[in-house]
């Protein structure tokens, strides 16, 4: 709690900075809000943007499970075959650099135009797809070199090796993977919303492009605000599961 | 050449050889003490490297303790993996009677699973072996009473000091009670007090099964006194650059390391290592 109070305080500078700036210059709301007016607006749309927040969540969450099921059962067919591996990581590497915005409008048309919640998801699914994919790859490589001596010593067959040696090694580095995937597919659950263009899906990005489109400036900070808190609410959560999933992993 | 002294030649060839023969059978019964495992000739190449290891050549006896010393990058490390049948060399050959599981290795560093228990990781050998994780774990936790560590079962490698992190890896490397026992520089990393308890600890271990230990050391004093025989290496490529026996009871006597033996045996390595340096420049 110590730790929060500089942030806190810095905040409050800023914002009374903000908020004086805004009342003696007289700038005009629709260019910049102040603080007063962005926190009216948070509390009068506050139950719109908790349910637009919930969708973008869920979107992100349900993209992160996609991208963990399909990134780590192709990690695994890929440390198994070398030449898979060899044939699979251009084509991986290809889709990570593609930007996401580039490929959306046609996962857009193949998802569907009636149906935007899964072009979303399936978007954001491509962006959590790379640390999730190469953070596997390598942890199943990772295992100690003297602890891979040991099982051929011990004659360990293939299964053995894979269950008691490289899926464990790879733990911690899962664990990485899952944690920065889970922060791009929030980004890219917003930007494919955006891409999508449409208010099918209900989602926060939404809710900022609506607003901006009507000027209503003060809605759009607060959407973004929103947008922003619950960044920083996931990432906390998933540096916490990573704390301890380490924890358990190590054992202290 | 004509034909009928070609015949003679061929039956004197037969006759020493029938000799040689019974003389070799002789002195396999009399004197030399059928070998665990041996290096003949070998050599060991790296692509791209060149040559690592040999002609480099090494008998072991079961139940011997013998230590390899030599400058760093000799390739004793080498020596070693080719005796546990972890590598194969480039030329020459090597023998080895234990079976699958009567060989153990313990390395520099502990290399103990993080993400099990001390007592797993003991285990692991038995389990891998097919033992039932319940057996595995009776006899883990018994092999871990016999270093010491009867009250760590439970404990992860994390929550272990350098030490009792090694004893555990010795009570790994015993578990299947294994006929040659390799270590890999195993006390490198401790300070000189706790490596003199475990070099104790070792010797009393191996008074009880006597399996056949090598052990690769920089540390002429631990070798001399842990070892039956300590075997000098030239470096860069590894050779044989002396042999020293050192002919005492063992586990060692107290105050073994103040005799004038210990002292005299310490020196004659430390010639052969100064020699082994300087060929080697």
């Amino acid at each position: 709690m110590k730790n929060a109070l500089p942030p806190l305080a810095l905040i409050a500078v800023l914002l009374s900075i903000w908020q004086a700036a805004c009342q003696m210059l007289s700038i005009p709301p629709y260019l910049l809000p102040a603080p007063s007016q962005i926190g009216a607006a948070l509390l009068a749309g506050a139950a719109v943007l908790a349910q637009a927040a919930w969708r973008t969540l869920l979107m992100a969450l349900e993209a992160l499970a996609a991208a963990s099921l399909f990134a780590s059962s192709l990690a695994l067919a890929v440390s198994l075959s070398r030449p898979l591996g060899q044939a699979i990581r251009p084509l991986a590497v290809a889709l990570q650099v593609t930007p996401v915005v580039a490929i959306a409008p046609l996962v857009v048309i193949w998802a569907g135009v009636d149906h935007p919640g899964r072009a979303i998801v399936v978007l954001a699914a491509i962006v959590a797809f790379f640390p999730i994919f190469s953070g596997a790859t390598r942890g199943l490589n990772a295992a100690d070199p003297d602890l891979e001596r040991l099982f051929d010593l011990y004659g360990a067959t293939p299964p053995q090796r894979l269950m008691r040696l490289r899926l464990p090694s790879s733990v911690p580095f899962l664990v990485e993977g899952h944690k920065v995937a889970a922060g791009l597919a929030i980004i890219g659950a917003v930007v494919a919303e955006f891409v999508a263009g449409s208010g099918g899906a209900q989602g926060l990005a939404w809710r900022i492009l609506e607003a901006g489109n009507r000027l209503q400036t003060d809605r759009m900070f607060a959407a973004i605000l929103v947008l922003a808190l619950m960044a920083t609410a996931l990432h906390f959560v998933f540096q916490f599961l990573e704390t301890r999933a380490l924890k358990w992993w190590r054992g202290r | 050449m004509p034909a009928g002294s070609r015949r003679s030649n061929g039956m004197a060839a037969f006759r020493i050889g029938l000799q040689r023969k019974k003389s070799t059978r002789c002195l396999r019964t009399v004197r030399v003490p059928e070998s665990l495992a041996s290096l003949t000739g070998v050599i060991v190449e790296y692509p791209g490297r060149g040559r690592a290891l040999g002609p480099f050549d090494l008998a072991l006896a079961p139940g011997e303790i013998v230590a390899l010393v030599g400058p760093s990058g000799c390739g004793k490390s080498t020596a070693l993996r080719l005796l546990a049948g972890l590598e194969s060399p480039t030329h020459g050959t090597v023998t080895r009677t234990p079976g699958r599981g009567e060989t153990a290795v313990v390395f520099q560093a502990p290399t103990l699973a993080p993400w099990l228990s001390a007592g797993a990781n003991v285990a692991l050998p038995l389990e891998l072996a097919g033992v039932k994780k319940q057996d595995a774990l009776a006899r883990a936790t018994e092999a871990l009473a016999r270093v010491g560590l009867g009250s760590s079962v439970e404990a992860r490698p994390a929550q272990l000091s350098g030490g009792m992190a090694m004893r555990a890896s010795l009570a790994r490397a015993l578990v299947t009670g294994p006929k040659l026992l390799l270590l890999d520089e195993p006390f490198a990393a401790l300070d000189e007090i706790t490596r003199r308890a475990l070099a104790d600890d070792v010797l009393a271990l191996w008074s009880a099964t006597r399996p056949a230990i090598i052990f690769v050391t920089h540390n002429v004093e631990e070798a001399v006194y842990m070892a039956q025989r300590v075997v000098v290496m030239t470096s860069g490529p590894g050779r044989s650059g002396g042999e020293t026996v050192v002919d005492a009871p063992l586990p060692r006597p107290a105050g073994f390391r103040t005799t004038e033996q210990f002292r005299m045996a310490a020196e004659a390595v430390s010639h052969q290592l100064a020699a082994a340096m300087s060929t080697a420049a």
